[in-house]
């Protein structure tokens, strides 16, 4: 029998969920170890500004209370990435609090290893004035120290390296703070002396849980089986299955290039791997490379608080208003301005959102069909949360009484659903930090403590 | 002459990362995908204009014949979940592909 290790990943995202019959009908096959992604930057930067996970608590215990039982059982490690979705350290501690419950709830003894991705503003700024700093892309602003002054902290993408020491040290739960999506997984494969480049592929296939497979789902677990020169994928749902162009065409998925993928220190080829169909649901992979960066790079992910927001969702019904919504909007906006005169024009912004006629594309939007009814959404961006509420108040109050050319409907123009129309929304954040920082080794930023519950 | 989203399988649009955004077009046979790839409508000037970007903003246009898919990567004009931004995951800007015609 070949040499091999097989890896459950229980679903894309800690606390998306999974159908439990199918995580143990995995389990079944008694898997190495089981690992879960925790993260993303999907979801914008409002939780890595604030502080705050992506799922909600219960969801999270819900899914992390099957996996810490099972992992133990089966006295297997349990890897957790990206802890709490932004991986920082409030989101790894919101992470361990959960786990200390759950060990606790079911008296539980084991050793817990927590890598954190937090990286100190003093480290960037002397990384910035060594001109070793890089925007992953042109587009990215370039980061000067003030950006990073305002910048709510920090994190980079751990790769597999220091995930690697605490498997070696014996770690059966291991809590990343951020880290590279596949990471987590190949430091298993890594670990066990396969392939980096298979272990590596294993891992960004592995990642997103069912979503390789057909139909698709982050929701569901899939099964991965590291051997000698191959890896092989299927889903533990009898309902799902993996075919050579599902798993093929899964690299695509968020990714800047479809075979060509750049993690912390390697760059990953998937050109000419050969995806072939071992039954109906699993397909076999080979034949991926992986090449080492001449200098290893590290992903720093930072977001700041940009202004605050109150906004309005109205319905607009008047074919006439409709007509001219956009004229009206700028009138209103115009005459507000008049108003709040003394206010400096750049400390605050006024924004329409016309959805059924162009709220998703704005002004991609090629479509020329007139909506029976829109609905607006309009918003105040100012410097704080007073302000925005302020002159959202007058711009809806200007917009629901404006008298424009032609008007019949001369009792109001906008039709809110609720009372009080005005919502705070509270802070707004922007990614200020997307970029590329030099550092010594794979482990250098990324520090590693060890507790024996 | 048919139209892309009656050819492709999957037409979808994502973030690539916060900063950019990245258009996928998936088929599910190969008879489809060499039709789109060798008609050459699938080019960075068709996009920049469809997308009113420059050409110099498109990152990516990598044909993958293994995976049946065209991959188009191009720098958002505001970043996700900011000021201005009218799709945080972005993943609702696809439609422009669908009438692209192929012969």
């Amino acid at each position: 029998m070949e040499k091999q290790i097989k890896i459950l990943s229980p679903c894309g995202i800690l606390g998306y969920g999974f159908p439990i019959k199918h995580f143990m009908i995995g389990m079944e096959e008694e898997p190495d170890a089981i690992v879960v992604d925790a993260g993303s930057t999907d979801a914008g930067p409002h939780k890595l500004g604030a502080g705050v996970a992506i799922v909600s608590r219960l969801a999270c215990k819900k899914d992390l209370s099957v996996l810490i039982n099972e992992s133990r059982n089966h006295k297997i490690p349990l890897i957790i990435g990206s802890a709490g979705g932004s991986g920082a350290r409030n989101h790894t501690e919101w992470t361990l609090d959960i786990i200390y419950e759950i060990l606790k709830e079911k008296n539980i003894n084991c050793k817990i290893a927590i890598i954190w991705a937090d990286i100190p503003v003093d480290r960037v700024k002397i990384a910035i004035r060594e001109n070793k700093i890089e925007g992953l892309s042109q587009n990215v602003p370039i980061l000067t120290e003030e950006l990073v002054d305002v910048t709510n902290g920090i994190v980079a993408q751990m790769g597999v390296e220091p995930i690697l020491e605490a498997l070696e040290n014996k770690a059966d739960i291991i809590v990343c703070g951020r880290a590279y999506d596949p990471a987590p997984f190949a430091a298993v494969g890594i670990y066990h002396g396969f392939d980096e480049a298979l272990s590596y592929h294993l891992g960004k296939i592995l990642e997103c849980g069912a979503l390789c497979a057909e139909p698709g789902s982050a929701k569901d677990c899939i099964m991965g089986v590291l051997k000698e020169g191959s890896f092989q994928v299927y889903p533990t749902n009898i309902n799902r299955k993996c075919t050579p162009i599902s798993v093929a065409a899964h690299t695509f998925y968020e990714k800047d290039h479809p075979y060509v993928l750049k993690g912390p220190g390697i760059v990953l080829n998937l050109e000419n791997c050969e995806f072939e169909a071992i039954s109906e649901s699993s397909v076999s992979v080979k034949g991926s490379k992986l090449s080492k960066t001449p200098i290893y790079k590290i992903k720093l992910e930072g977001a700041r608080q940009k202004l605050f927001r109150t906004f309005v969702i109205a319905g607009v019904r008047d074919p006439i208003l409709i007509n001219i919504i956009e004229k009206v909007e700028a009138l209103v906006i115009e005459s507000v301005k008049e108003y709040f005169s003394e206010i400096p024009k750049e400390d605050y912004s006024i924004n329409f959102y016309n959805y059924g006629k162009n709220g998703v594309m704005g002004e991609l939007e090629a479509s020329l069909n007139i909506p029976h009814e829109i609905g607006v959404l309009f918003e105040v961006l100012a410097k704080t949360q007073s302000q925005a509420s302020a002159i959202c108040s007058l711009v809806r109050s200007t917009f629901m009484h404006y008298g424009y050319e032609g008007r019949k409907s001369t009792s109001g123009n906008l039709a809110f659903p609720f009372s009080p129309s005005d919502i705070e929304f509270g802070v707004v954040y922007e990614f200020s930090v997307y970029h590329l920082m030099e550092v010594k080794d794979g482990k250098e930023m990324f520090p590693i403590e060890y507790k024996n519950i | 002459m048919d139209r892309l989203v009656d050819l492709a399988k999957v037409l979808r649009s994502k973030n690539s990362g916060p900063f950019e955004l990245t258009l996928d077009i998936l088929f599910d046979d190969v008879v489809k995908y060499e039709r789109v790839e060798k008609s050459g409508e699938i080019n960075r000037e068709a996009i920049a204009l469809l997308y009113r970007i420059n050409t110099e903003d498109i990152t990516n246009l990598v044909f993958f014949k293994k995976a049946l898919g065209i991959k188009i990567t191009f720098n958002r004009k505001i970043s996700s979940g900011t000021v201005g931004d009218r799709d945080v995951y972005g993943a609702q800007q696809h439609a422009p592909l669908f009438d692209i015609l192929i012969p």
